[in-house]
């Protein structure tokens, strides 16, 4: 048995240390907004909020998070960042198809709160573990220096 | 891509680390080559001892010539400045320019430095510093120097049964540097070509690494250690486009130091 903390409550998971953590919240949580694209930490659809970080949850064992406070895209609802990154994200055309946009999401949300004066530049250099492969990026960079140019004000 | 079942053990010591892994356990620190390895079922060990969060790792140190971190800090740590950097800042800049922050955010400089991957950038760095690791097993603990530590690809010098505990880097003297220069086609993917230069007048060290050889680095000290390690490429065995990116990463750190 793991307890974790998922979403701001506390959850215990009966599942083998083998089911990485995104199984663990999709298949026995039902979180399903996270993703799961390549499954060894490459494409980041599977990037979670793990003890207060961005972290690949299809390389993480849900056994070895015990104790871990996890906050998956679910999560996020009531965030004030994630709701302006939310809305850029529509304005810009930020998704197609959507697979890449909940890690997206967590990972421009750490970029937005963590280097506030990004350029595009750096704002396509931290991008860089998220794959997207419908948008060629320039809707998401532009969503993301759009909410961090508006937060400097 | 699922791993394998396996046994997880969550030791609380040094001490019951080891015996986890007397008994048969491999360790696991942040997981983020071990992970991918596990669900690729290129790597498929019976039992894994959780150490990621035991305090002896976790732990960082000063004296007025070394720094020590714990095998268990992060890159992220090592990026955000957390712990100390003894070069002024060119262990931060190499740290926030491995794999993504998601990554850097669980794996460690011990994983890094035990897993040896030859493209991977603490064991060209930090041996170019003239690091050490310290290690704990069964007889007890001991010292390895890193210029020493790679045997080849993914094989050093730690026995099984063996922990990672933590690496000491030796401080550089005022008024020297170190210059590290990699090619990657994409941020954040492993280095086709490395090369570190420690250039420390004071202490009349001068030692150049060339890393991303697909084995243990190129290791030269001295006055003449760039043209000695140019003429190292020219013997190295791999392909010529690949010693062509050796020698031009060897002469971008060569230049850092010279400008």
């Amino acid at each position: 048995m793991t307890t974790l903390t998922v979403n701001g409550i506390e959850t215990t998971l009966d599942v083998p240390p083998r089911t990485h953590l995104a199984d663990a919240l999709r298949e026995t949580l039902g979180l399903t907004g996270t993703h799961l694209g390549c499954e060894h930490g490459v494409c980041g659809a599977c990037t979670v909020e793990l003890d207060g970080s961005p972290a690949r949850a299809c390389i993480a064992f849900a056994a070895a998070c015990a104790g871990a406070v996890v906050r998956t895209i679910e999560g996020f609802e009531y965030d004030s960042v994630m709701a302006e990154l939310r809305a850029a994200f529509t304005a810009h055309h930020a998704l197609q198809c959507g697979y890449c946009t909940p890690g997206m999401l967590i990972t421009a949300r750490d970029i937005v709160l963590r280097i506030p004066g990004a350029d595009e530049a750096r704002v396509r250099r931290e991008l860089a573990g998220n794959l997207c492969r419908c948008t060629g990026y320039q809707g998401i960079v532009d969503a993301i220096l759009a909410v961090l140019a508006a937060r400097r004000g | 891509m699922k791993a394998a079942a396996f046994d997880l053990v969550r030791p609380r010591t040094v001490a019951d680390a080891l015996a986890a892994l007397a008994d048969g356990a491999r360790p696991l620190a942040g997981g983020q080559s071990l992970g991918p390895m596990l669900n690729f079922r290129l790597a498929t060990p019976e039992r894994l001892a959780d150490i990621r969060t035991l305090a002896a790792l976790r732990a960082h140190a000063e004296t007025d010539d070394t720094i020590t971190w714990g095998a268990a800090v992060t890159h992220a740590e090592v990026e955000d400045g957390r712990v100390p950097d003894p070069t002024g800042g060119t262990l931060r800049a190499i740290a926030g320019h491995i794999a993504y922050r998601a990554v850097r955010n669980r794996g460690t400089v011990g994983g890094s430095l035990a897993h040896a991957d030859p493209a991977a950038d603490w064991i060209s760095a930090l041996t170019a510093l003239g690091g050490s690791v310290r290690i704990a097993g069964p007889e007890g603990e001991r010292e390895e120097a890193l210029t020493g530590w790679m045997s080849g690809a993914f094989a050093t010098q730690l026995a099984e049964g063996e922990l990672l505990l933590s690496v000491t880097i030796p401080r550089p003297r005022p008024g020297a540097r170190l210059a590290y220069r990699k090619l990657c086609r994409k941020e954040g993917e492993f280095a086709m070509a490395i090369a570190a230069v420690l250039d420390d007048p004071a202490r009349a060290i001068r030692r150049v690494v060339v890393g991303a050889t697909d084995g243990a680095p190129i290791i030269a000290e001295g006055a003449d250690a760039g043209p000695r390690a140019h003429a190292a490429i020219d013997a190295w065995p791999g392909e010529a486009w690949k010693a062509r990116l050796l020698h031009v990463s060897l002469d971008r750190a060569l230049g850092d130091i010279a400008a």
